[in-house]
């Protein structure tokens, strides 16, 4: 790229924009520099957050968990970005961090016209609203004239306009920098109304003052599949990071977890599981990772099933049931293509 | 021949003028250039990765609602019309903060020189407050105190035909009926008519010594005309009343809490600054200025107004400029209390749904830039006209 200007003006700026866009390959880097660097949400419990020690966890960290297991063997080789939902796209585009992992909705637009590319769905979401018991509002249809509150910068802005659009009612949008203080003003009587992902909705409604009085509305306005991102134009990138999340599906389907991995590995007869688990053929080596990646990705994060429940199942404060996140097997939608 | 090329070059290289400006076209190629680069280096790596570059998205339909418009919006209007309504709502909150903050700033600049004890503490303690607290905090603590202490819609406080409770303050809108034109026509005639009493007052008083009372005069004289046009016409104005709905109130004419937060945040915290301004200026006037003005049989406010204030201006001008600019910028933190602002509106919503990050903080970079270019050039129109003629 313009070699003999790059030299005559190779001040740090400089070098520092021509980098981020002609990286040769992102494993490449990754590998050189150790660790993978991920973009997550600024916390939303269940998805990305962080505890008083620093830790991350929820779905989001997972599935970068599960990229770093399979690069390095170790899911720890992950270092974690917040960000803001308006600094997202931006800090992948630049090269900032290498996956974004940040309940990111995978649209038309962002696929197609933003340098970007959606690998797999971890979750599947739909935006839904949340009001006061007192309202005595069972329906969204019943929302004509209400005070609506939301995040700003999320698809959840122009959801909420078409849903009111299509049905002739009437609103008011009170669209606020960042979720919390959206919260903030929804819980001081701002709106009637706070709107998001329902996954979300019921993350929040865990951190108000009495979570009780709040009723989340049946309607599901929206489809919100949400799932890690990367760069437009590294292939192999990509295969790794859908793969990553399809064994972990794959595994769930064939009853294989972090606990037994190792037994059936050694015990199996199933050339199936022996090419996944990299008892037999190469393939990771298509990949351009060992062979024994996928086995490392269910071992050290664990099967779909396992993220799921260890995150926003029932028994964690988030309480979200699996609903339409089942297998295919099971009446969901979760569905991986076949690891042969 | 050639010794004679050798020695003009010579002479020419060695002239200072020459060299100098030498250097300067050296300099802005290297910096056209150095830009030109960085450009068509960002062009190339948005190429590269498939994103799409331009302004087209302005054309597109923007799809999201914003809260305050006062130009007409809807969800299926464009990207550009969102912006213009965002440029918009920054300006006229920009604006009346700096008339507010004006105005809270020569108050409290004034109690602060005051004698009287209580009222210089006051100011004292109004002006050590709010300058040493963050704005944002400032912002927050107006929008989310203020609200959790008004009551819920159905619970509003009325008074005749206006509400107040957790979504705003409710008022009447006029609406304007046929016939309105002979108002207008009647207020303009008097505006036109004080304009001519105010100049042949001061040529009066500059031949006879004679004084009148122009702008008390103007006033009572503009009142007056333009509410005999309004009786004269019918009183051509309807009003929409406010009225109580499911949720809420609807009609008439509504101030959100939003634009109140920010506009008390900004103006309280800006005047702060802007009191000690007027009263250092106030302070750089020499006292000997005041003795001679009494001992030559002036009233004191006539004192303030034409001996202190004209020389005290001539220090408060260019530091007031400074605080207009940074208030007009500061106005940006109001999207962080959903005020839908530049920020707010263009590089929040419009930047997230487009992607066109470059765009949209270069277009926000532009108004901030032309709008602040606009205040110092005022202002500084204004302190060449208040500063010191020298014969």
């Amino acid at each position: 790229m313009k070699s003999n200007v790059g030299k005559l003006l190779s001040t740090a700026a400089i070098a520092a924009t021509i980098s981020a866009g002609a990286a040769a390959s992102t494993l490449e880097d990754v590998k050189a520099k150790g660790f993978v660097q991920c973009g997550v949400s600024l916390g939303v419990p269940g998805f990305s957050n962080a505890d008083s020690n620093g830790n991350w966890s929820g779905i989001d960290v997972d599935a970068c968990r599960a990229t770093a297991a399979a690069i390095f063997g170790d899911a720890q080789k992950a270092k974690f970005t917040p960000l803001s939902a308006k600094e997202r796209f931006t800090a992948l585009q630049s090269g900032e961090i290498d996956i974004l992992t940040r309940n990111t909705t995978w649209t038309y637009t962002r696929d197609a016209s933003l340098g970007l590319d959606f690998t797999a769905v971890n979750f599947y979401d739909g935006q839904g609203f949340m009001a006061r018991k007192t309202l005595g509002v069972t329906s969204a249809l019943d929302l004509d004239g209400a005070t609506v509150c939301t995040e700003q910068g999320t698809t959840t802005e122009l959801n909420m306009a078409d849903f009111f659009r299509k049905h002739k009612m009437s609103y008011v949008p009170v669209v606020v920098q960042k979720a919390d203080e959206a919260l903030a003003a929804y819980a001081s009587g701002r709106c009637d109304v706070f709107t998001t992902d329902k996954s979300g909705l019921a993350a929040h409604r865990s951190k108000l003052a009495d979570p009780a009085a709040h009723i989340i509305l049946e309607e599901t306005i929206s489809k919100e599949p949400l799932g890690p991102v990367v760069r437009h134009g590294d292939n192999q990138w990509k295969d790794i990071v859908t793969w990553a999340m399809f064994v972990q599906v794959n595994a769930e389907e064939m009853n294989i977890t972090s606990k037994n991995v190792a037994k059936i590995k050694k015990e199996t007869n199933d050339p199936g599981i022996k090419r996944l688990l990299g008892a037999e053929g190469d393939m990771g080596a298509q990949l351009g990772l060992s062979a024994d990646w996928a086995y490392n990705v269910i071992a050290k994060v664990g099967n779909y099933a396992e993220v799921f429940e260890r995150n926003v199942g029932p028994s964690t404060p988030v309480n979200l049931p699996r609903g339409i996140n089942k297998l295919w097997t099971d009446g969901g939608v979760m569905y991986a293509p076949p690891v042969r | 021949m050639s010794d004679k090329t050798t020695s003009s070059n010579k002479s020419l290289l060695n002239d200072a003028g020459t060299r100098a400006l030498i250097f300067q076209i050296v300099l802005l190629a290297a910096v056209v250039f150095v830009g030109y680069y960085l450009f068509s280096n960002l062009q190339a790596n948005r190429a590269d990765q498939g994103i799409s570059t331009g302004f087209a998205f302005l054309n597109q339909p923007a799809g999201f609602p914003v809260l305050i418009h006062l130009i007409e919006y809807t969800e299926a209007d464009t990207y550009g019309r969102a912006f213009f309504v965002a440029l918009i709502n920054t300006v006229v909150i920009s604006l009346m903060g700096i008339v507010l903050a004006t105005i809270i700033g020569v108050v409290m600049g004034l109690a602060r020189l005051s004698n009287n004890w209580l009222v210089a503490r006051l100011a004292t303690v109004y002006v050590e407050t709010l300058r040493n607290i963050p704005l944002l905090l400032q912002m927050f603590f107006w929008y989310f105190a203020v609200l959790a202490a008004l009551p819920i819609p159905k619970n509003s406080i009325v008074f005749a035909d206006f509400f107040l409770n957790k979504r705003g303050i409710y008022s009447p809108n006029p609406m304007i009926q046929d016939g309105f034109g002979f108002v207008v026509a009647g207020f303009v005639l008097s505006i036109v008519a004080s304009i001519a009493l105010v100049v042949w007052a001061k040529k009066r008083q500059t031949k006879t010594g004679l004084w009148f009372p122009a702008y008390w005069a103007s006033l009572g004289m503009i009142v007056v005309i333009t509410f005999l046009a309004l009786a004269a016409s019918g009183f051509p104005i309807e009003f929409d009343l406010p009225q109580k709905s499911r949720f809420n109130v609807t009609g008439g004419m509504v101030l959100p809490p939003e634009f109140v937060a920010v506009l008390v945040a900004l103006s309280t915290y800006t005047g702060a600054f802007i009191a000690e301004i007027v009263r250092a200026g106030i302070l750089s006037v020499n006292w000997g200025q005041t003795e001679a003005a009494r001992s030559l049989g002036l009233r004191d406010s006539l004192t303030q107004r034409l001996i202190v204030l004209p020389q005290a201006l001539r220090v408060i001008i260019p530091p007031l400029t400074s605080q207009f600019l940074n208030l007009a910028k500061n106005s940006s933190l109001g999207a962080a209390i959903a005020y839908p602002e530049l920020v707010a509106v263009v590089m929040g919503t419009t930047l997230n749904q487009t992607g066109q990050a470059v765009e949209s903080i270069g277009l926000c970079m532009l108004v901030y830039g032309t709008l602040s270019l606009t205040i110092s050039l005022f202002m500084n129109w204004y302190n060449k006209k208040m500063s010191l003629t020298e014969r």
